[in-house]
């Protein structure tokens, strides 16, 4: 478990650095869907949800993990779905 | 089968990163979401596959109602109302990680391994202080709640006792998780709750967008700590990607402001509006929006500063109509998008991107502040703190926040209301100047008599 953790941490620092390189590079510009399609991609706790509300160990924990499936799920559609929608207004050119 | 679901969650890991890699370009965004999403459906698919799951009822009955929810709020929302849309969104990230924590506990009963117990708690503070948090700034955004902050006496003291109260209850529950069990954790719970509104409280309206971006901070930094609970790398990894994301976020925020993220959670200030000395009042000349047409019909160059009272205007179409009207006649047209702009960052973006705005005239204040010298005419749009020479000076509120230099235009015209500063409290020494014209009035029914005027001159 300990060896476990070292991984984690150590996949953890790596995931630091890769954010810091990548979200430097988006411009102002899309800030707004930025926001909105890392917000989607924090809905990625679902993969949590879904295995407290299908692992069938207790009537609580499963009802807990069911609101959790919901509310993640709200996350996750919602952001991309959003998000999608104002990139396709992001054009170049004055004609719809 | 293990190894088949891993290598999906890896699969799921790159597509996430290569769509926020194609995040850097308006022309290739769309397929890096549309990337981003796919490796979502991978990861909770590949997830379904895992042994321990042996009931789908809940499963199904919560991506179907959650799936609606989603599906509603995305296609109804309006641009305008982007930032309480991402703050719910965040909301329900954070609500839904802690929810995960409490149920890992409840599903491993009598498991002491301190790692497990130590993240479950760390889980359920950030998830319930980014639940509660993003609810108030929603309710703020909103207008449900009073948008001025809330400052009491001891406020930052009860805060440092709430924290300090979470810390002790979670290393009592590290050291002994199985005796006192699930009440200390609900404990954890409720005081990371009330701690997640007090936090917010302090926080006027003016400071929304570093509160929304640190709270989408917050909502990645809780998906990454339950992924330490359960043990998997793809939600540690999608966790602090945002959670970085959120902290770069913030950050541009409290620098285009110029403010540090402790003053802005702790100083209880943006919102209230500071007086101004009654006897420091200059009279200004107001002009009409046919001298203000007049004005942009011999320009050659023209810059918009566009604020977010544009859109409280509704006034982006018609500004686009006059855009497209002047750049017909010749005329180089571009926009200059101070950070703080909207109510959120990149807000002003979105708002012109559906008023049909070309993209490629939407500059940002890097880009734009070498060309405002050699520009004919700036047409200022809702916008005050962010063109005020006076935060070039020292000792005022705006010192030092970084501002468009439109007072090195030609002339400025200046549609607003009144001359009632800014946020900030500051006055504009640029209404006051010789090349600008006051035209006072509603943005919108402004901008359409002056592009009625334009047409008439042709």
């Amino acid at each position: 478990m300990t060896g476990n953790l070292l991984v984690s941490l150590y996949i953890f620092i790596l995931a630091v650095f890769t954010g810091f390189s990548l979200i430097s590079r988006v411009p102002t510009l899309l800030h707004t869907p930025l926001m909105s399609g890392s917000n989607a991609i924090s809905g990625i706790t679902l993969v949590g949800a879904v295995i407290s509300a299908g692992a069938g160990k207790g009537r609580l924990s499963a009802v807990l993990g069911l609101l959790a499936v919901i509310l993640a799920t709200i996350n996750v559609v919602g952001g991309y779905l959003v998000t999608d929608r104002m990139l396709r207004m992001f054009r170049k050119g004055s004609k719809r | 089968m293990v190894a088949l679901i891993n290598l999906g969650y890896l699969v799921s890991i790159s597509l996430f990163v290569l769509g926020l890699k194609l995040l850097s370009s308006p022309r290739t965004a769309r397929r890096g979401n549309f990337l981003s999403s796919a490796g979502m459906l991978i990861a909770v698919v590949g997830t379904l596959l895992e042994r321990e799951i042996v009931d789908f009822r809940f499963i199904i009955a919560g991506l179907v109602i959650g799936g609606f929810l989603g599906l509603l709020a995305a296609y109804r929302v309006k641009m305008t109302a982007m930032p309480q849309m991402v703050g719910l969104l965040n909301a329900f990230g954070g609500g839904a990680s802690a929810l995960v924590a409490l149920a890992q506990f409840l599903d491993h009963p009598g498991f002491k391994e301190a790692v497990f117990q130590a993240t479950i708690a760390i889980t359920l503070f950030i998830g319930m202080i980014t639940f509660t948090g993003s609810v108030l700034a929603f309710a703020k955004l909103e207008g449900w709640t009073k948008e001025s902050p809330v400052v009491f006496p001891g406020h930052r003291l009860l805060n440092g006792l709430l924290l300090a109260s979470i810390v002790v209850l979670s290393v009592i529950h590290v050291l002994n998780p199985s005796s006192s069990g699930m009440l200390i954790l609900i404990v954890i719970f409720a005081v990371s709750s009330v701690l997640g509104v007090t936090l917010v409280l302090p926080i006027g309206g003016a400071d929304m967008p570093v509160v929304i971006s640190l709270l989408n901070s917050y909502s990645g930094m809780a998906a990454a700590a339950s992924g330490f609970v359960i043990n998997n790398y793809v939600l540690i990894v999608s966790g602090t990607l945002v959670g970085v994301s959120g902290l770069i976020l913030t950050n541009i925020m409290c620098r285009a402001m110029n403010r540090s993220l402790a003053n802005v959670l702790f100083g209880g200030v943006g919102g209230e509006a500071a007086a101004i000395a009654p006897g420091a009042r200059r009279s200004v000349k107001g002009y009409s929006a046919q001298d203000a047409a007049m004005t942009m019909g011999n320009a050659h160059s023209i810059i918009v500063v566009p604020g977010y009272g544009l859109a409280v205007a509704q006034a982006q179409y018609i500004l686009h109509e006059t855009e497209e009207f002047l750049r017909k006649k010749g005329i180089k047209v571009l926009f200059a998008i101070h950070p703080v702009a909207g109510r959120m960052p990149g807000h002003m973006n979105v708002l012109l991107a559906e008023a049909n705005v070309s993209y490629d005239l939407l500059k940002d204040i890097d880009q734009i502040n070498p060309e405002f010298r050699n520009t004919d005419v700036v047409l200022v749009v809702g916008a005050n703190d962010v063109i005020n020479p006076a935060a070039r000076e020292k000792g005022n509120p705006l010192s030092g926040m970084p501002i468009l230099n439109a007072d090195e235009a030609g002339s400025v015209i200046i549609i607003k209301r009144s001359l009632k500063p800014g946020f900030a409290g500051v006055d504009n020494p640029l209404f006051y100047e010789a090349k600008t014209l006051m035209v006072f009035g509603d943005a919108r029914e402004t901008l359409v008599e002056i592009l009625a005027a334009l047409k008439q001159s042709v």
